[in-house]
């Protein structure tokens, strides 16, 4: 069956959007809502859950299906649709705060399971909603109104942690660059599985510029490295950086000083996540050269097929329930009416 | 009969007949006590005695062998008559060591039957228990009928050809105790044997091995005649029908599916691992040619998490735990209260506070299920009884859950979900259709609105995903009534907490009202609910039996209450509330219905004895 014809507004809801004016918020919605129009998915069919955060208050602003949940517990609530329901597609929209700090645990467990969820995470570096404490993506020493003295919490490395969770797509964005944003989104729905695609979000209430280094027109030249599947991975303004994996670390050299075969060329599909891993150790946090794009894109098997096929193995082998047998199953013996019969003595066992 | 004759001329033994007798298997944790005790019990259903159970047993699995912190024991109680629990104090007591004779010699009933593995009763063992001599030349054991069986040799004798080798020689010993007991008990050999054969198919030197212990502890009875006189247990006088032997936590995975069904719905259980509700998760497992689907979440919350997004995705959804788990899925199921999804919440409650007494009884969630959330946040809560009656009950919250689009707390209890009872099978034809259609009609003028109330029940519509034109967002923030937009507005949100508590306080139109067992002219009623009901009730037939007048009544729903509560609580000048709490449905009672309750309370880790209910009762009427 395919999906009717869409446009963005087919996506918009008569809801009014309540994000700040500037928010980074506001560029992902909209090309959120003008590649939904182009997914050639039925609207009925699509589900959008959330936690809490200003991130999270999306599936008001969609024109799906749509539940805004509790902190941290979206990829709980989801996974709970997409392991009964394999017809729907199944977003979660989240933040750094809801995903990485309340609701890591449900995070980690459901990029293991390998739903078939895609899993926006909104990370601007800063608590919003709550009004500028600093997050699990925080750079230490920030000072925040929890943190007047700087914060001397470590962060998280998001992809780094979506790797290590044993996640079968990871991938980064930025709020600003909508054209990647889409193709990133299109990438990530035709992954059969989970995936994870951070989101660099500016907050420019509680933490302008945070991304500047790869958002300002002079610094983005110079520090952001496109992941291209396929491709040497080089960067800066004419390519004169480039990245090799040396001593068992991903390294940046000027390119004109490597043989051209030592640059290490970009395989998303790489099944062991060491590469992937490497990369996302260039950088901890948009503070100089960070890799943008699809870290890492493999296939497994996913939870609901598993599930569903136990299901059917199961009906092929015993056949569909059936109540009567199973409330029987134990063992049953019949008393009949009015009767008393003798016990069956013991007898010597032969 | 004639085998009967056989028997009585091949021994002196002779046979004596008993209405009830109870009988409790001790041992160490490895020992095989609770195998030992349900094969025994099975035996007893199929030879048609009614029966009940009460396994105990320590949280840790393997505690260091011989010592009391490792004993496991079984208590049963058959008889034939309509019994209601599994009796005070054991009739029979097979000890396989020091440390099982020591946690439980004293409960034995005066002049009663002592087994003993005698070879475990060696100095090391004895010093293991705490025992400075041999307890069985002490005087307290004098004064009962002991039976004093070398197991370990008997045992290792009787499988020597079945195949089993080292330490897997002696794990046969509890079907040798076993089948001395069956002789002694005159209990049907093929049941026992039948089973064996069928657990252990795919190891059938295991099952040789057990079955040849067993004939070996039947014989060893026999040909020694280890007792003057065998005891026999007539069938009991059960209302006709089918009859299976079942525990709670089976016949609650059974209610849950069958519930499925006439919902035309699937199941959905999401569950993280917890005593003692863990074996509901281990049954509906087994059952995914139902189409249930089970989920062993990360944890509590992701547990209710997925049950409450199964259920906007339209199935029916349940989640299962105990009380520490019931406190972490608090907050969602505040969400799942809000946005008016059904739910059913399983809380198998045990001995508290924090991890308390895992593997041990107590009543002391119902404040929880009531009040346990943040805001204003009621819910239906019903409670299960009887082991059986934990299969209707888990219709019953479905059937309200889906009716009324609402979360269900649905207490069960470590005592039912445990021991067992006969069951009187129901006619499946009979059981009730409990769907409910879910939104396909437009009602907003081409706008779907979620949280247009119908004006029945009150409950929303349940339109799922993947049906066109409807869809709709919900939330945990506060809903406009109707449209369910996000709304702050003072009125509606006085508005929306009226119509959540009335939607709930409504429900007590739809439920039975409750009856009462009185006799004429009794002043006082004793109310209970949960577990309790067998020895409440088995406490009050006592007290008719001495010619006391009583009343009693027992809740199965306790949020809202039958709408004729109050006026029951009114018509009796005293009121006795016994529960295994510090006066949880006392504190409800007396708050509600201004009566002057009064409470009996008791936790002990373990369920009442029905003599403490009686001085309870005794101690209010005479005063």
């Amino acid at each position: 069956m395919t999906a009717p014809t869409y446009s963005r507004s087919d996506f918009q809801t008569d809801q009014e959007v309540r994000w700040c004016p500037g928010c980074g918020d506001y560029t992902i919605l909209a090309a959120v809502q003008n590649y939904m129009a182009s997914m050639g998915v039925a609207r009925e069919k699509i589900v959008f859950v959330s936690g809490i955060g200003c991130a999270s208050r999306f599936p008001y602003y969609m024109n799906t299906y749509g539940m805004h949940s509790i902190h941290g517990r979206a990829p709980a609530i989801a996974s709970g649709i997409a392991a009964t329901r394999s017809d729907l597609t199944v977003w979660v929209v989240t933040g750094d705060g809801d995903a990485l700090s309340i609701g890591g645990n449900h995070l980690i467990h459901s990029l293991r399971r390998n739903f078939n969820l895609k899993i926006l995470l909104f990370n601007n570096q800063i608590y919003g909603l709550t009004k500028g404490q600093y997050s699990p993506t925080s750079e230490q020493g920030k000072q925040t109104k929890s943190t007047p003295m700087g914060s001397v919490d470590y962060p998280f490395n998001p992809i780094s942690l979506a790797l290590g969770a044993e996640a079968s797509f990871v991938a980064r964005t930025i709020d600003m660059d909508r054209s990647h944003t889409t193709q990133i989104l299109e990438a990530a729905h035709r992954h059969q599985g989970t995936a994870f695609i951070e989101i660099y979000q500016n907050c420019n209430v509680f933490n302008d510029k945070a991304f500047l280094q790869l958002t300002g027109k002079e610094e983005r030249a110079i520090n952001r490295i496109d992941l291209v599947h396929g491709k040497p991975i080089t960067f800066g303004g004419a390519g004169e950086k480039a990245v090799i994996f040396e001593d068992g670390r991903a390294q940046i050299v000027d390119t004109n000083s490597v043989d051209a075969t030592r640059i290490l060329v970009h395989d998303e599909t790489r099944s062991d996540p060491t590469a992937a891993f490497a990369l996302s150790r260039l950088s901890h946090g948009p503070y100089g050269p960070t890799p943008i794009g699809i870290f890492r894109r493999v296939t497994r098997p996913m939870y609901e097929t598993g599930l569903n096929q136990q299901l059917l193995d199961a009906r092929t082998r015993k056949g569909p329930g059936d109540l009567e047998e199973l409330i029987r199953s134990a063992g049953t013996w019949e008393v009949k009416k009015e009767e008393r019969p003798a016990g069956t003595p013991a007898v010597a066992p032969s | 009969m004639e085998t009967t004759t056989a028997v009585e001329s091949e021994t002196a033994s002779e046979k004596k007949l008993t209405d009830r007798i109870v009988i409790r298997f001790a041992g160490d944790s490895g020992d095989g006590m609770q195998v030992a005790g349900s094969r025994f019990s099975d035996a007893s259903a199929y030879f048609g005695n009614d029966l009940s159970t009460l396994p105990s047993f320590p949280a840790e699995i393997r505690a260091p062998a011989g010592t009391l912190p490792g004993v496991s024991s079984f208590q049963v109680q058959i008889a034939d008559f309509d019994i209601l629990t599994a009796g005070d104090a054991p009739d029979c007591l097979v000890a396989m060591n020091p440390a099982a004779l020591r946690s439980n010699l004293a409960d034995l009933r005066q002049g009663g039957t002592l087994i003993v593995n005698s070879e475990a009763f060696d100095e090391r063992n004895l010093g293991k228990a705490g025992y400075g001599s041999n307890p069985l030349e002490s005087e307290a054991v004098a004064s009962l009928r002991l039976i004093e069986v070398p197991m370990d040799t008997l045992t290792k004798e009787a499988v020597k050809n079945s195949g089993v080798s080292g330490r897997d020689v002696l794990r046969s010993k509890n079907f040798f105790a076993l089948g001395l007991l069956a002789w002694l008990f005159n209990r049907p050999l093929e049941p026992t044997m039948e089973w064996v054969e069928q657990k252990f198919a795919k190891k059938p030197e295991v099952a040789a091995a057990n079955i040849a212990a067993f004939k070996a502890g039947w014989n060893f009875g026999f040909t020694t005649e280890a007792a003057r006189t065998t005891i026999e247990v007539r069938p009991a006088r059960l209302a006709p029908g089918t009859y299976t032997n079942v525990t709670g936590n089976t016949a609650l995975a059974w209610g849950l599916i069958a519930a499925a069904q006439l919902a035309k719905l699937p199941l959905f259980y999401g569950s993280y691992p917890i005593t003692p509700a863990s074996d509901i998760l281990h049954e509906l497992s087994l059952h995914k040619n139902f189409g249930v689907r089970t989920f062993q979440a990360e944890d509590e919350i992701a547990a209710i998490g997925s049950a409450i997004g199964a259920s906007f995705a339209g199935n029916l959804a349940v989640t299962g735990t105990s009380g520490p788990g019931m406190a972490l899925k608090s907050e969602s199921m505040s969400l799942a209260l809000t946005t008016e999804l059904p739910l059913i919440v399983v809380d198998v409650q045990r001995a508290g506070p924090s991890t308390g007494m895992p593997t041990k009884v107590e009543q002391s969630d119902l404040l929880m299920a009531m009040f346990g959330r943040h805001g204003e946040s009621p819910l239906p809560v019903i409670a299960i009884p009887t082991p059986s009656e934990a299969f209707d009950l888990a219709i019953e919250a479905a059937r309200i859950a889906l009716k009324y689009m609402t979360p269900v707390v649905l207490l069960s209890d470590n005592h039912v979900a445990n021991s067992s009872e006969p069951w009187r099978l129901p006619q499946i034809d009979d059981l009730p259709d409990i769907s409910i259609p879910f939104a396909a009609v437009s009602n907003g003028n081409g706008h779907f609105l979620p949280y247009m109330r119908d004006l029945d029940t009150f409950a929303r519509p349940w339109a799922i995903p993947g049906t066109p034109g409807f869809e709709h967002r919900i939330g945990g923030i506060e809903k406009e009534a109707v449209t369910g937009n996000v709304s702050y507005d003072p009125a509606n949100h006085q508005l929306m907490t009226d119509s959540r508590a009335w939607k709930v306080a409504n429900i007590a139109q739809d439920i039975p009202l409750l009856e009462v067992n009185a006799d004429e002219g009794a002043d006082l009623l004793v109310i209970g609910w949960g577990s309790t009901y067998g020895a409440i009730r088995a406490a009050i037939n006592r007290m008719r039996a001495k010619g006391r007048r009583v009343a009693t009544t027992h809740l199965r729903h306790l949020n809202p209450f039958p709408a004729n509560l109050g006026d029951i609580l009114r018509s009796y000048p005293k009121v006795l509330v016994p529960e295994l709490n510090t006066g949880q449905l006392l504190k409800l009672l007396r708050a509600d219905f201004l009566v002057d309750a009064r409470g009996f309370n008791k936790v002990a880790g373990e369920p009442f004895k029905i003599t403490e209910v009686e001085e309870a009762i005794l101690e209010v009427l005479d005063k």
